[in-house]
């Protein structure tokens, strides 16, 4: 298909110890599948202690491997303490250091300098992109909820602005971020003083129905989709609308092999049937969904064909 | 106390409208009769001609009409939501409430004498992020996204002062971040930022099960009751949900906000003013709780208590309520 269009690694989402951290982004680094990889903690600042020297750690092998890093910041921060991690990483901005705003208040600090915006700054039109251009954002990813017409015309706005754009093509979808944190309330606490039980959940808390249907999973603040976003028979008319770069969200799963799917699909390898069968064989029993890109609920799978 | 608390009101019809009038408001706020606004639905919301008499009524009374345009303009659909703002500049009224940087560049450029207010839908949860909006679109007013306790308002209002701060203080609770959470699109395919509703009405059924009432989102079940509780809306985030084995309200009880009783607090953290929840309630709620709040905020200004908590007018969700983000406790 092409070779100009890149594969990120999203931020890992999940309260994972530091040591499991490092072999996880080490055998991403070992690998030449993907061109950036996103790090920094998105979802509770209060995990940022036991994990910040990794990241650091990773950040600095994973450039050395050739890979180009990116620094996310939190999608909710309020706190003083919150603010002041953000203030942090928006600080290193510019010295060959780029980090991705993930709403308002990281755009204040990052205004004028070059930037890009993450998947949880709202972008739903080609009005809101041409203001983030003009601040100094050089590169975007999309949200998750965005249907095919709408990713064409903001891609198509993209590429006059001279903005990239990038989309979410894999992984749990992100679906709301709070200032309360369900994940301990479920343990009978509150988040100050959360024991940090979203760490016994290696791919987030899941979540039934009443009725037994399996429906989100809680990752601290974070509520996901327990279905898997697999955008795969969608990826040419992603790329024929322009779009630069895949984001890849890390799940428990085999993240060089996804990654390599991805690139064996771009490289026109594999077809989009094929490379779908081998994410679903690689997710094993998890849902797969891709609902939101063909408009419709994003819990939900449509066959490809039927909306080409 | 030195200065009055806004009060601000919702009407979803003109005759809300009249009612949040005649019942004390300061200023009412209401939207125009599409997905511009973040509560579409049937049957509520103002046509042009309707908004233009609204927004006249306001003015004869001493009351501030305000237009909340607070949805995301959908790409290639831009013109309906700068039409939306054409049309509140050509009404007259004296804000238009704005959560798309896209509208409020529109807005800013196209009618700067028009005054800004950011929407909750824009979930501004941190000083930087006020100043954000701001300096790019010389937003006058920020409504605060449900984060906050009393002491990150105070955090807010000391860092930024020239910006005013309105916050809700009854009403529907969201639980998630404002204008940030997808949950009902992902299981109905709409949403709050898209369409401008929220579990909506058309996905919602109930279904007998013995003596089980059930209630389903888009075949998701939202909830079960028993015999003799009461079966609220399937609003997605106010569902019982099964985790770690056990069944419970897993990210909110069904409650309702009433920060009545921290008015005096509220006052003293540098609020401007203070909203209710409700564009969907009926005139006579809208009647009932403007009218306590107006005795509230008025006993407060002579050095009064705030008097009976709006929640005795009986109206809320389930009887119960809740302070809400406001008390620490609550995350």
């Amino acid at each position: 298909m092409t070779r100009d269009v890149r594969l990120t690694l999203g931020p890992l989402l999940y309260n994972w110890p530091a040591g499991q951290r490092l072999d996880f982004y080490r055998a991403i680094a070992a690998d030449d599948t993907y061109d950036a990889v996103v790090l920094g903690e998105v979802v509770c600042a209060k995990r940022s202690p036991f994990v910040s020297d990794a990241t650091l750690e990773a950040a600095q092998f994973l450039a050395q491997a050739g890979k180009e890093v990116v620094f996310s910041t939190l999608a909710l921060p309020v706190t003083p303490r919150e603010r002041a991690e953000l203030a942090d990483i928006c600080g290193m901005a510019g010295d060959g250091v780029a980090v991705e705003a993930n709403e308002a208040g990281a755009l204040y600090l990052l205004d004028g300098r070059p930037h890009r915006v993450g998947p949880y700054f709202n972008i739903y039109n080609a009005d809101t992109l041409r203001v983030l251009a003009r601040r100094g954002a050089t590169s975007v990813c999309l949200p998750w909820e965005l249907e095919m017409s709408s990713v064409e015309a903001i891609t198509g706005a993209g590429r006059d602005l001279g903005l990239t754009v990038e989309v979410p093509v894999f992984g749990s979808i992100p679906l709301a971020i709070s200032a309360r944190c369900a994940h301990a309330r479920a343990h009978g606490l509150a988040k100050d003083g959360c024991q940090y039980v979203c760490g016994q959940d290696a791919e987030g808390m899941a979540v039934g129905t009443l009725d037994g249907q399996t429906f989100l999973r809680v990752n601290g603040t974070q509520t996901l989709s327990d279905a898997v976003l697999v955008l795969a028979e969608e990826i040419p008319a992603l790329v024929a609308a322009g779009v630069s770069a895949l984001r890849i969200t890390p799940e428990g799963v085999d993240m060089v092999a996804v990654g390599r799917v991805y690139r064996d699909l771009l490289d026109g390898v594999v077809d989009g049937a094929m490379a779908e069968g081998t994410l679903r064989a690689l997710l094993g029993d998890r849902r797969a969904a891709n609902g939101y890109l063909h408009g419709a609920a994003g819990a939900g799978w449509e066959r490809v064909n039927a909306t080409a | 106390m030195s200065r009055t608390l806004e009060l601000v009101c919702p009407a979803g019809t003109p005759s809300a409208l009249t009612a949040a009038v005649e019942a004390g408001a300061d200023a009412v706020y209401f939207g125009f009769r599409d997905r511009t606004n973040a509560r579409n639905f049937p049957g509520l919301n103002f046509s042009a001609a309707e908004a233009a008499q609204a927004a006249a009524l306001c003015r004869d009374r001493g009351v501030r009409p305000m237009i909340a345009i607070n949805t995301f303009a959908a790409a290639g659909q831009e013109h309906i939501w700068r039409q939306a703002v054409d049309t509140a500049a050509r009404v007259g009224v004296g804000a238009i409430i704005v959560a798309d940087i896209g509208v409020a560049a529109y807005a800013a450029r196209t009618y700067p004498d028009l005054r800004l207010h950011l929407s909750v839908q824009a979930a501004a949860a941190n000083p930087e992020a006020v100043a954000y909006y701001a300096r790019l679109f010389n937003v006058q007013r920020v409504v605060l996204p449900r984060v906050f306790t009393v002491d990150d308002i105070r955090m807010v209002t000391a860092s930024q002062p020239g910006v005013e701060v309105e916050v809700f203080v009854l009403g529907g609770l969201c639980v998630m971040a404002e204008g940030r959470c997808t949950l009902s699109s992902y299981a109905t395919g709409r949403s709050p930022n898209r369409d401008g509703v929220c579990s909506p009405a058309e996905d919602v059924r109930y279904e007998q099960e013995g003596d089980v009432l059930v209630s389903r989102l888009a075949g998701y079940t939202i909830n079960r009751f028993g015999p003799g509780e009461d079966a609220g809306y399937p609003t997605l985030c106010k569902g019982r949900f099964e985790a770690r084995g056990r069944a419970s309200y897993l990210f909110e009880d069904p409650v309702s906000l009433d920060a009545t009783a921290l008015l005096p607090d509220l006052a003293a953290a540098g609020v401007t003013a203070i909203k209710v929840e409700g564009r969907q309630r009926g005139k006579a709620y809208v009647a009932a709780v403007v009218g306590n709040l107006r005795r509230a905020i008025d006993s407060l200004a002579n050095g009064g208590p705030p008097g009976v908590a709006v929640s005795a007018a009986g109206f809320t969700e389930g009887g119960r309520t809740t302070e809400g983000a406001y008390k620490r406790g609550w995350r």
